[in-house]
């Protein structure tokens, strides 16, 4: 059936790649490019395992078509900071404990990456709220609405320091 | 879970898309954000030949007063709903139904014009959109249409819109003076679908009198409905706690739900009451404040 050539930004490089209508980005993600750091927890849109950001949003990968995706900018757990650093909050998810198994984690730190882009300061509440469509089977999530709020504060004292 | 093989055409404009569907036929399916539609291809409950990618269309994203009507474009997603000033300063009871609706990264996604043309009454906006009174617009083969609420919900999964209709806009009275709405709906864990909802818009005159009322249920019956035996009891009249009480009794008789995984009938009836109830108490403080 229909194939598209489409062309994307991922992690800050361009890919191109020519793929069936019905591929789905996460397998696309996976599959095609290699990029394991997303996962594939329920495939129903619900655990939020496969997250990613999809210009600017937090979007479900596994319920997102790839050619879809075509003219994207996306950025996938691999691309949250340069090789061999840590972003503010991988840096707080490992302070914190804010993962056991990891399998939620890359999903819940991009999700949590866009939460903190319109909320800087969040409540409690609110990043429960945030991170609603992500499980973590492990965790019991006390660690890492912690661990969100660690990143929330040093992104804020970081913001200070260079104004 | 990979959907059936369908070929995927991107439109970019609404006269590309409806001639696109018009060619197509019946087995075209708009997809907007794809968030209700891609989830049942997944699963092979719809398995269309041809997907019509309608989210990249320019203009169909705003949020705005104009004359008497809010209008909000079909393509504006729950996130930009949600974040809304306008709609958090003057309409509340989208706040509470976007709130409680899938999680923040579907409402990243899924559309306003998707939630309504799914004709889903497990979905919230429907809901809302009866106890608003709002109206459809939607743009097509046969040219531009607008469809009073009443008339949009045919059965399930079935609306108004022929195959190759787009809905562009939908169109709801402003808030007047003395005016309020609430929604709430009881689900079984964050992000689920209701197990019940119940949504409610009143309009008061100076004294107090209630003037216009409306009550949209959720996820309690096929089609999306309305309580109509309920607002007739309120229309006209000084709203008491009497008065109350007896619209809960009747959107708890008036409903129609089947036992399932999320409740039995019964305790389904019996958190319509409730929740009819809390949202008249509610709407009323609004309009009050
Ligand atoms: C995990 C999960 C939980 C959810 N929970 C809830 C919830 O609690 N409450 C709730 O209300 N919703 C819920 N949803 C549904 C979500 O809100 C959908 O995004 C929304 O209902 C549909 O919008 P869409 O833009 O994704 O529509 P699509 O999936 O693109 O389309 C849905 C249907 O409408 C048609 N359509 C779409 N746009 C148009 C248009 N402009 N004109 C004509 N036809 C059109 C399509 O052909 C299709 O038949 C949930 C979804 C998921 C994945
Ligand atoms: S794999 Fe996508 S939400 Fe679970
Ligand atoms: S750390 Fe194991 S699922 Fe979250």
């Amino acid at each position: 059936m229909g194939k598209h050539n489409i062309t994307m930004t991922i992690n800050g490089e361009s890919v191109s790649a020519e793929v069936d209508s019905r591929l789905l980005l996460v397998h696309f993600i996976r599959e095609n490019l290699d990029l394991t750091g997303t996962h594939i927890g329920c495939d129903t849109s619900n655990c939020g395992a496969c997250t990613i950001m999809l210009d600017g949003k937090s979007v479900k990968s596994c319920t997102y078509l790839a050619v879809r995706a075509d003219g994207a900018e996306i950025t996938t757990i691999e691309g949250v900071a340069a090789e061999g650093t840590n972003s503010h909050l991988q840096q707080a998810f490992h302070d914190q404990h804010g993962l056991h198994c990891g399998f939620c984690t890359p999903g819940m730190i991009i999700r949590s990456m866009d939460l903190l882009k319109n909320n800087p300061n969040p409540t409690e509440e609110e990043i429960r709220w945030g991170i609603s469509g992500n499980l973590c089977r492990c965790t019991g999530y006390n660690n890492i609405v912690k661990s969100v709020q660690q990143a929330a504060t040093e992104m804020a004292k970081e913001k200070e320091a260079s104004v | 879970m990979i959907p059936a093989n369908f070929n995927y055409h991107k439109a970019t404009s609404l006269k590309e898309a409806i001639a696109l569907s018009s060619e197509l036929g019946e087995e075209a399916k708009y997809m907007s954000g794809g968030h209700s539609l891609l989830p049942m291809m997944k699963l092979r409950f719809a398995t269309p030949e041809h997907i019509i990618d309608i989210s990249k269309i320019e203009g169909l994203s705003y949020i705005k007063e104009d004359g008497d009507m809010l209008k909000i474009g079909a393509l504006t997603t729950q996130t930009e709903m949600e974040h809304n000033t306008l709609l958090k300063e003057k309409y509340p009871m989208m706040g509470d139904a976007i709130w409680l609706t899938a999680d923040p990264s579907v409402r990243n996604v899924g559309t306003i014009g998707g939630n309504i043309a799914h004709g889903d009454a497990a979905n919230d906006q429907p809901a809302l959109m009866l106890a608003m009174r709002a109206t459809v617009v939607a743009e097509g083969a046969d040219g531009t249409k607008s469809i009073p609420i009443d008339e949009f919900f045919h059965g399930f999964y079935m609306t108004a819109l022929e195959p190759s209709d787009i809905l562009t806009e939908i169109q709801i009275p402003k808030a007047k003076k003395n005016s309020g709405g609430a929604y709430h709906k009881v689900e079984r864990k964050v992000g689920d679908y209701a197990t019940a909802g119940v949504a409610v818009h009143v309009e008061l005159d100076d004294n107090g009198i209630c003037q216009q009322v409306g009550i949209g249920l959720t996820n309690v019956s096929a089609v999306p409905m309305r309580l109509e035996r309920g607002e007739e009891v309120l229309r006209g009249q000084k709203i008491t706690d009497e008065l109350i009480e007896q619209v809960g009794q009747i959107a708890s008789e008036d409903c129609e739900p089947e036992s399932d995984l999320r409740g039995s009938e019964a305790y389904k009836r019996s958190i319509v009451n409730t929740i009819t109830k809390r949202m008249l108490n509610k709407a009323l403080e609004r309009a009050r404040q």
